[in-house]
């Protein structure tokens, strides 16, 4: 397709969480406008299940419902099909099929830019040839793309340490940042009290951040008097390290971070207890979770597992959030 | 050391006597049954998989008789399989079941893995354990072989069962064969009583091909003899995943010269990447059965499998495209054998309406035609 100006859609929903800013910043540099999916809403959410197969997880239904949404006001759609982001580890099998699944179910089906993302092997060459791929499908070449590829990580690695560096209290970017769409901040300062319960919040990003999705838990928490932890507040390095303890190479990459944030975590004398947020369906998780509650039992850490589908109801999560709290506070005061 | 291994279909078979070759003391779990599922669902965590609470059980039932290793297979993902190990492992240390686990699987560093595991499984000069493993080889293709012919009976049979009890002997003959020429004049029998059972002279058979997740095809407690339900209504069978190609196209990395998958040729353009477990090949299969003038798929999959729901998403391009019904079925310890009867039944009369209609069509006769037309007017006027 010939075009001088592409108006490109990116849902707001799986792997955006994680790298939006990269993925905005490198179409714009090469001249696309890129059209992000407004936050989840009811509406999307309904639109996503009645285009997922029953048996797909969440999120996934989830992502749908955000491509359905962008069809009808953009040229194309951007899907990235995602197998690999580092080294000997794998996203999920889903995401391996992401593109093909919405094309068989939109209809009328726009153009799907679909760059198959592989570093499991060389990632540097997986790498370059993902950039290549992307920028190629909008049929731009040389040095454009470079120069587009060395903007978008500059403005990724800010955003990553921007993340790490937060503290709990003062979270979230100012509003014309593109992140603070992705970023929220989950309390306002002030509220936290000296004596407040350290609560590790572990998950996939996508749940976590997404506010509709994930009911806003982080929030929820600190609302209850609680300081919420999550993985992006821990150096990679502490979530490697952590991670190591485990017999085998957890091979997926957000298993990782979760196993990794968790066994971290459940270290710390100063945290009080876990909540794992998870989507019904999630095959990964229902593996990584199990092992984290187990070692989280063995270490004697109270561990909260939440699991989300789009049948869950808000007040019986409120419910066992405040129960959770409560044992918390009972448990330090004892 | 009491070796033990998780149940998949007749995989016990080879497995006990490839493990005997290299001079093991095998303890065979006690076959698949309803408490073996539920000892398993009871400890194992309540989203994962199907196969991973079975072979809990299997393992917890073996222990029962004085098993002490686990041999296993594993895996580097994407799909859950690579991980069941790690997670039994730490089930089985909770609720205190001691059990050695080796476990093989693609080496993280250095082949020298692999090799320092079987060195130290071995327990007999290797060129004994070589016979032992191309004996057992011998046997998985005498296994399917034997399958295959029975797939083709079930239909056929006067009396529905008889085929599968001349297998069911041929397969406790073949436990006890210890030689090649043992196992050729076993199933030279086996074939040769399959030929003597009398056949009805019913009308066109149906053709129906099953893909999906290699355990829920394989294993007759999960699908609940989904193949025997199919064959006593009338229906051939087909699959392209059996035992001896996996093991070909998995352990042997497809070095023998057998007819595998190439889903990669037949899956594109509905599926264009592997996605782990199988559900590449059922995309490509269900393809295949299409050009091969199959009446329809049936896709089976544990609950919750990644592959096979990527798989199952982009079916509905499959059948559109390729004009081939594809049902879905998803079983996990929930599914009932009535549940699943009505849904067979059901998915076959619709494809045998559709047979007859078609050939009415190609036939064109008058009569027929107008029949069906009847029917669909009247189907019209209800909905």
């Amino acid at each position: 397709m010939k075009n001088n100006k592409w108006r490109l859609g990116v849902p707001r929903a799986l792997f955006y969480y994680y790298y939006g800013p990269w993925w905005e910043t490198f179409f714009q540099a090469l001249g696309a406008e890129v059209v992000v999916s407004p936050p989840t809403c009811k509406e999307i959410m309904d639109l996503g299940v009645s285009l997922a197969v029953a048996e797909a997880c969440l999120p996934v239904k989830v992502y749908y419902g955000h491509a359905a949404w962008l069809v009808p006001r953009v040229d194309a759609l951007f899907v990235p099909r995602l197998v690999s982001v580092e080294k000997k580890s794998f996203i999920c099998p889903k995401l391996m099929g992401l593109p093909d699944m919405l094309r068989a179910a939109l209809k009328p089906c726009p153009l799907i830019i679909d760059t198959t993302v592989n570093l499991a092997r060389r990632p540097e060459e997986g790498l370059a040839a993902a950039v290549q791929g992307m920028a190629g499908a909008l049929g731009i070449k040389g040095s454009r793309v470079d120069l587009a590829r060395a903007a978008a990580e500059d403005r990724y690695h800010a955003w990553l340490a921007k993340q790490q560096g937060e503290s709990m209290a003062t979270a979230g970017c100012s509003e014309e940042e593109p992140a603070s769409r992705v970023y929220r901040s989950f309390s306002s300062p002030g509220q936290e009290s000296r004596d407040a319960l350290q609560v590790g919040v572990i998950g996939h990003g996508y749940l976590i951040f997404d506010q509709f999705l994930g009911m806003d838990i982080p929030g929820k928490v600190q609302r209850l008097g609680g300081k919420v932890i999550l993985t992006e507040n821990l150096t990679p390095l502490q979530v490697e390290t952590a991670c190591r303890q485990l017999p085998k190479l957890l091979y997926w990459t957000l298993g990782r971070k979760i196993m990794g944030a968790a066994l971290h975590l459940m270290e710390q004398e100063n945290v009080a207890g876990l909540i794992h947020l998870t989507a019904f369906g999630c095959g990964p998780d229902s593996l990584v979770g199990d092992l984290a509650e187990r070692y989280a039992r063995r270490r004697g850490k109270p561990f909260l597992l939440l699991t989300l589908d789009e049948h869950t109801g808000e007040a019986g999560l409120d419910t066992r959030l405040e129960a959770f709290m409560d044992m918390l506070y009972r448990r330090r005061s004892a | 050391m009491k070796v033990t291994f998780p149940h998949m279909g007749h995989l016990w078979l080879i497995l006990k006597t490839a493990l005997e070759g290299i001079g093991l003391e095998v303890v065979v779990p006690p076959p698949c049954t309803r408490r073996t599922l539920e000892l398993g669902v009871r400890h194992a965590p309540e989203s994962a998989c199907l196969p991973l609470k079975v072979n809990l059980g299997n393992f917890l039932e073996a222990k029962e008789l004085g098993a002490d290793t686990i041999v296993m297979a594993g895996g580097v993902g994407p799909c859950r399989i690579g991980y069941y190990a790690q997670v039994q492992r730490e089930i089985l240390r909770d609720i205190g079941c001691e059990y050695k686990m080796v476990v093989f699987e693609p080496p993280d560093v250095h082949f020298s893995e692999v090799w320092d595991k079987v060195k130290y499984l071995n327990r007999r000069p290797w060129q004994e354990g070589v016979r032992g493993v191309i004996l057992a080889w011998q046997k998985a293709c005498a296994v399917d072989s034997l399958e295959q012919e029975v797939q083709h009976l079930r239909p056929r049979e006067a009396k529905p069962g008889q085929a599968d009890a001349v297998f069911q002997q041929a397969l406790g003959e073949l436990d006890a064969a210890g030689s090649r020429g043992e196992i050729k004049k076993i199933v030279k029998k086996a074939k040769s009583e399959m030929a003597k059972i009398p056949r009805h002279g019913g009308g066109p058979l149906l053709r129906v091909g099953i893909v999906g997740e290699i355990y829920t095809l394989l294993e007759p407690l999960v699908n609940l003899n989904i193949e025997r339900r199919l064959g006593a209504l009338g229906v051939e069978v087909v699959r392209g995943l059996f035992l001896s190609r996996w093991i070909n196209d998995n352990l042997f990395k497809g070095l023998l010269p057998l007819p595998g998958h190439h889903p990669e040729k037949t899956a594109p353009p509905f599926l264009n990447h592997f996605v782990g477990g199988h559900g590449w090949e059922s995309v490509g299969d269900t393809v295949t059965f299409a050009r091969h003038g199959c009446d329809g798929v049936i896709q089976l999959a544990p609950l919750t499998c990644m592959p096979e729901i990527v798989a199952h998403s982009v079916m509905p391009a499959v059948q559109e495209a390729r004009g081939i019904p594809v049902m879905t079925i998803y079983l996990d310890e929930q599914t009932g054998e009535a549940g699943l009867q009505t849904r067979l039944e059901a998915f076959v009369d619709m494809l045998r309406w559709q047979k007859g209609r078609k050939a009415a069509e190609r036939r064109g006769t008058y009569l027929q035609q107008k029949l069906f037309q009847g029917a669909e007017n009247k189907c019209q006027k209800f909905t």
